[in-house]
C-alpha cells in the first residue's frame, strides 16, 4: 500500500524539530532514516498526523570517543557504526551488532536514534545499549533529561520518550580496567530480526577474573532483559569453558519457555568465547 | 505638492506554509543518473514511486515494505531501498537507477555478466540485484564470495533464488580485474 496522508516539514536544527513536534501534537512523529517508520506507513500500521524530517540536521551523525566514553548522536547510521574504526575493545559489541541489523541498504539509512526510539523488542541496538549501561539523552524544549537504557525501553514499541521529546544521543560510559564486550544473535534468514540475541559487557581484573558483567537478552521478552543469574554465575571467575558453560546454563533464568530462549545459552557461550579470542582487551 | 493618497502598502508575500500539504505535489530537485531533474511529488510519495512517475520504471515495486530489494537504487553511490524513502528525502542527493548503468560502450560489465550467466529469468528482480552488485563492486572490487553472498541476500529472486546472480557477480569481478584469489 502507499503511505497514508501526513503533513510534512523539514527541521534544520534540533530546537526547530522540538518546536515543530510541540506544535504538531501527540500524533506527530520524527522521521530520520525511516527504516522503521516507512514500513509502518506502507502497511498503514501507523498514521502520524505530521512528520518532522530530521534527517538533514547537521552534526548528529558522528560517534564521539573521549575519556568519558562513547557518545552516539541520534543520526549515526548502522552502516557508519558497523565500519567505525574506533569500535574495538570495549565497544566491540556495538560494531558487531550494527553489522547484523537487517541488510546493508537498511543499514545505510537506519539510525541509532531511530532504532532505539522505535523500541522493537527484536531490535539489536537496544540489547547492546542495556548491556553497556548506555544513558539516553532525551531533549525537549524544556531541556534535557538522561534515562538509563534499562529504564528507556518500557514495553514493545513503547519507550520513555514523551511526544514532545527527541532522543538526541546515547552516552556509553568508559570503565576502568580491562573492558570487553560482545554480541551474538541468531536469525533464521539473513536480514531477519533476531530470534534471540545476547550482548555482554564486562571488566576483568589482572588475573582475568570477571569483576563486573552485564548481560542483556533480546527478542525473548517485551524489552531487553538482564540475565542476572548468569551475571552472578560469572562474577569473580575467569572465563574458562567451565565458567562459560555455567553462565550459559544460568542465562535462561526467568525466560524459560519463551520463543527463542533455548538459543540464549548457545549465544551467550558464543559471545563469551569470541570475546576471549579477540586479542587486545583495551584498558579504558 | 499636491496631496497624494497614501499608497496602500503592498501585502508582504505569504510566508511559505510551515507544513506541506500531504497531497499537493511540490518540486523536488535531485540528480538522477547524472542529470539534474525536478520531480513533482507530494510528501507521501515514496522515492520508488517518484522515480517511476519520472520515467525510471526500472525501479520495481515488489513488496513495497522493504523486504524484497527490487526497488534498490543507489543514493550517493550506496544501495538503498527506494520504497523505504520518501521522494522528498532524496532532495539534493544523487540517485542512480538501472537505466544509468549502460553507457556509450553498451551494457555494463555486470549487466553482460548477468546475461551470460542466465541470471535473468523474468527480469523483475534484476535491476535491484544489478544496483546492489554495482555498489558492492565499486566499493569492494575484491569482495570475497561470502561478502558477495551476504550483500546479495538483501535481494529476493523469486524465479531462481539468486544463485546465478552470485555467479554473475563473481564473473564480472574477474572481468573487472578484481575478485578474491
Amino acid at each position: 500500500m502507499k503511505p497514508p496522508a501526513f503533513a510534512y516539514t523539514r527541521a534544520r536544527s534540533v530546537p526547530e524539530a522540538l518546536s515543530l513536534l510541540a506544535e504538531a501534537g501527540e500524533e506527530a512523529k520524527l522521521l530520520a532514516g525511516g527504516q522503521s517508520l516507512l514500513p509502518l506507513l506502507a502497511l498503514r500500521l501507523a498514521r502520524p498526523s505530521h512528520l518532522v524530517d530530521i534527517g538533514g540536521i547537521a552534526d548528529l551523525d558522528r560517534p564521539l570517543l573521549d575519556h568519558t566514553g562513547l557518545t552516539l548522536p541520534a543520526l549515526v547510521t548502522h552502516a557508519a557504526l558497523e565500519r567505525h574504526p574506533g569500535l574495538a575493545g570495549p565497544w566491540a559489541a556495538l560494531g558487531q551488532c550494527a553489522g547484523q541489523i537487517g541488510h546493508y541498504p537498511i543499514r545505510v539509512r537506519g539510525t541509532f536514534g531511530g532504532s532505539c526510539s522505535h523500541g522493537d523488542p527484536a531490535a539489536e541496538l537496544p540489547v547492546v545499549a542495556v548491556a553497556m549501561d548506555a544513558r539516553f539523552v532525551l531533549r525537549s524544549s524544556a531541556g534535557d533529561r538522561t534515562v538509563p537504557a534499562e529504564e528507556f525501553f518500557l514495553s514493545p514499541f513503547v519507550t520513555a520518550l514523551e511526544p514532545t521529546e527527541m532522543l538526541v544521543a546515547a552516552h556509553f560510559p568508559a570503565h576502568e580496567g580491562r573492558v570487553a564486550s560482545g554480541f551474538a544473535e541468531f536469525a533464521a534468514r539473513a536480514g531477519d530480526f533476531a530470534t534471540a540475541s545476547v550482548a555482554v559487557a564486562l571488566t576483568r581484573d589482572e588475573q582475568d577474573r570477571v569483576r563486573h558483567v552485564r548481560i542483556a537478552l533480546g527478542s525473548v521478552g517485551p524489552v531487553p532483559l538482564r540475565a542476572r543469574a548468569a551475571e552472578h554465575e560469572l562474577t569473580g571467575r575467569a572465563l574458562d569453558e567451565t565458567a562459560i558453560a555455567a553462565g550459559a546454563r544460568a542465562a535462561t533464568d526467568g525466560v524459560e519457555g519463551r520463543d527463542g530462549a533455548d538459543l540464549v545459552p548457545v549465544l551467550l557461550a558464543r559471545a563469551l568465547r569470541r570475546l576471549n579470542e579477540r586479542s587486545g582487551d583495551h584498558a579504558a | 505638492m499636491t496631496a497624494m493618497a497614501t499608497p496602500r502598502p503592498t501585502p508582504a508575500p505569504a510566508a511559505p506554509a510551515r507544513w506541506r500539504d500531504p497531497d499537493r505535489p511540490a518540486p523536488c530537485r535531485l540528480t538522477v543518473n547524472g542529470t539534474d531533474v525536478v520531480l513533482e511529488v507530494p510528501p507521501r510519495r515514496t522515492l520508488a514511486d517518484g522515480l517511476r512517475d519520472g520515467g525510471w520504471t526500472g525501479v520495481r515495486l515488489g513488496c513495497e515494505h522493504g523486504v524484497c530489494g527490487s526497488c534498490t537504487v543507489l543514493l550517493d553511490d550506496a544501495p538503498v531501498r527506494s520504497c523505504l524513502m520518501l521522494a522528498v528525502q532524496a532532495e539534493g542527493r544523487s540517485v542512480r537507477t538501472v537505466e544509468g548503468l549502460a553507457g556509450a560502450a553498451g551494457l555494463s560489465p555486470l549487466q553482460r555478466a548477468f546475461h551470460r550467466a542466465g541470471a535473468v529469468q523474468c527480469g523483475f528482480c534484476t535491476p535491484g540485484f544489478l544496483m546492489q552488485a554495482t555498489a558492492l563492486l565499486e566499493r569492494e572490487p575484491d569482495a570475497a564470495p561470502e561478502r558477495v553472498r551476504e550483500r546479495l541476500s538483501a535481494n529476493v529472486c523469486r524465479c531462481s533464488g539468486g544463485t546465478a546472480a552470485l555467479a554473475a557477480v563473481r564473473d564480472a569481478q574477474r572481468e573487472l580485474g578484481g575478485g578474491a584469489r
